[in-house]
């Protein structure tokens, strides 16, 4: 049995990966006492990866995307492992360097357009300040810039576009403002946290596209943290799957969707409304994600989980190799890979 | 179109343009604010240039002409010493209009950024920023200034330095809560994101955001100000006599009320005049400051 540590090896050795997260965990000091969100998570991304990260809210996922974005509040949280961002570790970065890496070597786009522009301008002067803010471009080379990076995210007339303010624009064209002005700094990695669920579904699939094709035109590669399994079957090449701030499982999507090695894989899976089947109901994992502030002692899923073992309460499956790129943290996953043992999720009515 | 041709009009038709030109700008639109503003300038030149509005002089006594009505060398009469009210009422704009402005300039230079340091940092920063002012705000303001200025002297220097850091508190702590509120925008964040530095983020976002709330407090303090200062000079301690000033002119015309109610009513009518109309063009400079209202 190997270590989680030493498991995050898989396949052949590799080029050094753009991120390289081994061992993160964060804990949050509440007034409730000490809340660990992240226990120890693995993740590589390569240059040009599109990767997923999947859970459900409490899952961790947003608040590892901020450790590597260095955007936790230092005083009320506690990052542990290591973050290497081409071979640089990020951990423990001062401030004033960590900037630098921010807006020019990673960016991130959010979940809500609506409120992440500054309202008092418009939207061309929020992407000529990120130019002029990294690179000291003069106001006539940053105007330059701003219709081109605006034209590049598909906005229809840019140099109106630039003249708008925000509350002027359409959910859609406000994301597509903040993936430009994520894009202006030329980032190795943008990190995307739920980027289409606050828009119109027609609007989210455009987006998905846009951020398709940005990814393969600049190489850039691109971490998508969604809880929408639809939306990583559309755009990922590889899916992480965390529970309680765990990789429960990791796969390329086609295999994780199909072939899931981890019954809360399985789970979110089975509960996918399909047109081919018609189904009065769709099957749910019964409970709820466990209060990270009391982690229980074995598997976090086990309480949900419908094929637990007693030692499974009790004893933490590490996070093991399945196959080609495939890992998996579950004490069954041998059963489920020689297909001995099946799992039904039971449609409640 | 109606640029280019402007140039090439006869002259009427180019005046009507310019007036049209004027009323479509936003401030003058909103009608209240554009009430304010006009009753501004006759307020400010008195303010600046009394000298201009009157040919009486505010000071000097005439005791054989004392407490007489309405009159065309006296148009608000004189008061017991025999003083042109017109005059007083003036020259009186001063001090009170300066002072109450100096005061609130003096709470928002202190104000905005202890509250901007406190709301965006929060923890031991907005602790050692708040609990004194908080205590400063336990005491009423006007005793508070009162104890200032039996302790450093009266006068009118005196009053205004007071009543501005007496004002602190309340500008900080609006400053604070609505830091608080913008610090959780999104674009904070997104702006940490791209690499902003606090100072940026703070001065360029979160500054620029505050100005709607600000600039309404502000105009609602210079009136309190304004009747803050009256109530100081109303008791004798801040501009001295025999300069003209609306609280003491209030306050001295109080005793002869009843042979000749002018002196006391015009002061309190200028005072009146003065916090309406300071309201009326902060409301009407949020709206104009805040591009999601400027539409309507």
């Amino acid at each position: 049995m190997t270590t989680p540590s030493s498991s995050a090896q898989t396949g052949a050795p590799q080029p050094q990966a753009l991120l390289d997260v081994r061992g993160l965990s964060v804990r949050f000091r509440t007034v409730a006492g000490f809340v660990n969100a992240v226990n120890g998570l693995d993740l590589t991304i390569q240059a040009g990866e599109i990767v997923g990260l999947v859970g459900e809210s409490g899952s961790g996922k947003s608040v590892s995307s901020r450790a590597i974005m260095g955007l936790l509040p230092p005083r009320t949280s506690t990052i542990e492992g290591s973050i290497r961002l081409e071979g640089d570790e990020l951990v423990g970065l001062p401030e004033s360097r960590y900037r630098r890496i921010r807006g020019e070597r990673v960016a991130m786009i959010f979940q809500d357009p609506l409120t992440a522009l500054d309202p008092l301008y418009r939207a061309g002067e929020q992407v000529a300040e990120v130019l002029r803010f990294h690179f000291g471009l003069s106001r006539a080379d940053a105007r330059k810039r701003v219709i081109e990076l605006l034209d590049s995210v598909g906005l229809p007339e840019p140099a109106d576009v630039a003249e708008r303010y925000p509350h002027e624009l359409s959910g859609g064209m406000r994301q597509r403002v903040m993936i430009a002005m994520a894009l202006a700094g030329g980032p190795d990695l943008l990190i995307a946290d739920e980027p289409t669920t606050a828009l119109d579904v027609t609007v989210q699939a455009q987006i998905l596209e846009l951020m398709r094709s940005l990814v393969r035109e600049r190489r850039m590669a691109l971490l998508l943290i969604t809880h929408d399994l639809g939306v990583v079957r559309e755009l990922c090449e590889r899916a992480i799957v965390l529970y309680a701030g765990r990789v429960a499982e990791e796969a390329p999507v086609a295999q994780l969707l199909s072939a899931p090695f981890h019954p809360y894989t399985s789970g979110l899976g089975a509960s996918i409304p399909s047109i081919l089947e018609r189904r009065r109901r769709l099957p749910q994992i019964q409970g709820t994600p466990p209060d990270p502030a009391t982690l229980p002692p074995g598997c976090p899923f086990s309480p949900r989980c419908p094929v637990a073992l007693d030692r499974c309460a009790t004893e933490m499956p590490p996070l093991t190799e399945t196959g080609p790129g495939r890992r998996s943290a579950c004490h069954r996953s041998a059963e489920l890979i020689d297909g001995s043992l099946k799992i039904e999720w039971e449609v409640r009515t | 179109m109606i640029v280019k041709l402007a140039s090439t009009l006869p002259a009427p038709a180019r005046y009507r343009l310019f007036l049209r030109r004027l009323a479509a700008a936003p401030l003058v639109r909103n009608r209240a604010a554009l009430l304010g503003l006009i009753v501004l300038i006759p307020l400010l030149l008195a303010t600046l240039v009394p000298w201009l509005l009157t040919n009486a002089d505010p000071i000097a006594q005439d005791l054989s002409n004392s407490l007489l009505g309405p009159s065309a060398a006296h148009p608000l009469g004189t008061d017991k010493p025999g003083r042109d009210v017109l005059a007083r009422v003036i020259y009186g704009a001063a001090p009170t209009l300066l002072g109450a402005l100096v005061v609130v300039v003096v709470s928002g230079v202190v104000g905005v950024p202890l509250g901007l340091i406190a709301g965006y940092y929060g923890g031991k920063r907005e602790a050692a920023i708040m609990r004194p002012l908080d205590a400063l705000l336990a005491f009423p303001a006007l005793l508070l200034a009162v104890l200032v200025v039996t302790t450093f002297g009266r006068g009118l220097e005196t009053v205004v330095l007071a009543l501005g850091i007496i004002y602190v508190p309340a500008m900080a702590r609006l400053v604070r809560s609505v830091t608080l509120v913008q610090r959780n925008q999104a674009y904070v964040d997104a702006g940490r994101a791209l690499g902003y530095s606090d100072r940026r983020i703070i001065f360029r976002h979160i500054l620029p955001n505050l100005v709607g709330p600000v600039v309404v407090q502000s105009t609602i303090d210079l009136a309190y100000a304004i009747l803050d200062i009256a109530a100081l000079s109303f008791l004798g301690l801040g501009q001295q006599p025999p300069d003209p000033d609306w609280g003491s002119m209030l306050a001295d015309g109080r005793s002869y009320l009843l042979q000749n109610p002018l002196p006391a009513v015009s002061a309190g009518l200028a005072i009146m005049i003065a916090v309406i109309c300071f309201n009326l063009v902060g409301d009407g400079l949020r709206v104009q400051l805040d591009p999601r209202e400027r539409g309507r």
